[in-house]
């Protein structure tokens, strides 16, 4: 009953069962059925490095970080720091120095917020997001605006959920203070263009953050060469724990940045009459930090990069392409997000089943979407639906893995008739 | 391939979802409580007429997945001549079979609401059959605010 679509053969040398057998997961049976797990953009599955990393480094190499001259404490955190340069390497930052961790991409945009927007951003001043942000690109602005009464612009999205270029230009003034915006939307995939915000940007001297929580495990993502100001990203979304996630801040404005959280580590020296503060970046690191994850989300770098960020890009996009083409061949099947430049992640809704009802049918399938808002409420009130269901893509997902996708929804739409 | 889901897909749920009973605006209503759940973004918007302590009329509009939908239209139907409290006891017996570990024991008992038994299995979607008794809830209180199932 599928629609005739010969599945595009992605690379020949690019080995997708070789791949599913390093993620120990992907053998579990979902309600009898194989699991088909199709919400990588919410959070993706883990090797089997990354989950022997961790034992072993619980097992061997475990101390805290920073503090012990002993053997331990040497080990420890020399795999921590070693996790920063490799953090530097893969989005090709000057110095490990403008790594700064995190627990995720949420908590280092409120960290921006907190300290650069604190510091640059007062009343009247303005910051420039877009329409396709996700909450936590907009809620901690609001916040920010609220204490310091500076004001919120949002840059408006066309039909297909592309940014409006021209209007987000005009929406740049001589208030503007910071632009942050997404570098590819979790809701409807669309890849912004970034580097021509940032030259735009640029050329009125605002710096720019990137939210690249979606990005990061679909692109090659190069800081020097965006020239962007602040990158952020999630270790969970890129095959590493969750809990862990990297800011990567250009030196000049992270050694300006006042600190956040106070405690140790993120001290040089205290007496109760002032503390001196520690160098960057571990005067944004207050406190024991995530060390065992950190490791870990290293770890999950070297495997990226062992198989290529390129070759995950390649096989991801031809599994959307075909995915795409084969939804457009679906009589009541629209989908939400159909940009140019679009990233492993499929939208959509149907006609007569609510998303939830997709989610819940399609797990009886063993297929895992999601169904919601995607923490991304304004999007789905721009295409008046109250929520979409979306299949997200990632390196281990395979031809076949759609067909059944597009089985389960052929079906259930005749279930609902 | 969906037969294992028709505990939670009952035929009675596809129909009232379908042709959802109790589907307008009220005109002359004398409560109108606006229901949220944020989760999932559907939204109900739901109208009492109350005189006497009896519900008089009931009638819901918004949007929302089947569950939902069916378990508005069938509270609709349900309530149209209880007194408040009545109401109030047939959303005990809804939570009792949606949340309680217990084998709900005597289906029949439980009336019209039985059909959404099957919910149970599915802890993410209790809040999908709840949300119109919540908002009936926030009715019978009087409450003119909006409610969430948060
Ligand atoms: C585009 C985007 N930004 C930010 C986030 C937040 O990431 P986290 O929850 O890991 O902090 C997500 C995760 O869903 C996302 O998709």
């Amino acid at each position: 009953m599928t629609t005739n679509v010969q599945p595009i053969v992605s690379d020949e040398a690019y080995d997708v069962e070789a791949i599913r057998k390093q993620f120990p997961i992907l053998k579990e049976q979902i309600r009898g059925k194989k699991l088909v797990y199709l919400d990588n953009a919410a959070t993706c599955h883990k090797p089997q490095v990354v989950i022997d990393a961790i034992s072993n480094f619980y097992s061997h190499d475990y101390s805290n970080v920073h503090r012990g001259v002993h053997t331990l404490s040497e080990r420890a955190t020399k795999k921590y720091e070693d996790a920063r340069k490799k953090v530097q390497q893969f989005i090709n930052a000057e110095s490990s120095d403008e790594i700064v961790f995190l627990r995720g991409t949420t908590e280092a945009i409120n960290l921006v917020a907190q300290t650069f927007g604190k510091a640059n951003i007062g009343e009247g001043d303005e910051v420039l997001i877009t329409a396709m942000e996700h909450h936590s690109n907009i809620v901690p602005w609001q916040m920010l605006c609220k204490e310091s009464g500076a004001v919120l612009k949002v840059a408006p999205i066309n039909e297909k959920g592309e940014l409006i270029f021209d209007q987000f230009e005009a929406l740049i003034s001589d208030r503007t203070k910071l632009v942050s915006v997404v570098h590819m939307s979790n809701a409807l995939g669309t890849v912004n263009p970034v580097k021509k915000i940032i030259d735009l940007a640029h050329a009125k001297n605002i710096p720019v953050m990137l939210d690249g929580a979606q990005a990061i495990p679909h692109l090659a993502v190069d800081v020097q060469e965006l020239d962007c100001d602040f990158y952020a990203f999630s270790g969970h979304k890129l095959y590493a724990p969750s809990g862990i996630g990297a800011l990567y801040v250009k030196r000049e404005i992270l050694e300006k940045m006042p600190p956040w959280q106070g405690g140790g580590d993120m001290i040089r020296t205290v007496t109760f009459e002032k503390s001196e503060y520690n160098s960057i970046p571990y005067r944004f690191e207050a406190g024991t930090p995530n060390i065992v994850d950190t490791v870990a989300l290293g770890t999950a770098l070297d495997f990226v990069s062992e198989i290529g960020i390129e070759a995950i890009a390649k096989h991801e996009q031809a599994l959307l392409d075909y995915a795409t083409e084969k939804a457009l061949k679906i009589e009541g099947m629209r989908l939400i997000g159909t940009a140019e430049d679009k990233g492993a992640i499929l939208s959509f809704v149907l006609d007569k089943v609510h998303p939830h009802d997709i989610g819940t049918m399609l797990d009886h399938c063993g297929i895992a979407v999601r169904a919601g808002h995607h923490c991304a409420m304004p999007v789905m009130d721009f295409f008046e639906v109250p929520a979409t269901a979306r299949a997200s893509f990632a390196m281990y997902n395979t031809f076949e893995e759609i067909d059944i996708l597009m089985d389960g929804i052929e079906n259930l739409i005749e279930v609902f008739g | 391939m969906f037969e294992d889901l028709r505990d939670l897909y009952q035929e009675v749920i596809f129909d009232h979802n379908r042709n959802p009973r109790n589907f307008r605006e009220m005109e002359d209503s004398n409560r109108k409580v606006e229901g949220f759940n944020p989760l999932c973004g559907d939204r109900m918007t739901l109208f009492l007429k109350v005189e006497g302590g009896i519900i008089q009329d009931a009638s819901f509009q918004g949007s929302g997945c089947a569950i939902s939908t069916a378990s508005a239209s069938l509270m609709t139907e349900i309530v149209k001549g209880m007194t408040e409290k009545e109401a109030d006891e047939q959303f005990e017996i809804l939570h009792k079979i949606t949340t309680s570990e217990d084998e709900v024991e005597n289906l029949e008992e439980l009336g019209k609401l039985a059909v959404l038994a099957g919910v149970r299995e599915y802890p993410a979607r209790v809040k999908c059959a709840t949300l119109p008794w919540h908002t009936l809830s926030a009715a019978i209180e009087n409450k003119e605010a909006s409610v969430s199932t948060e």
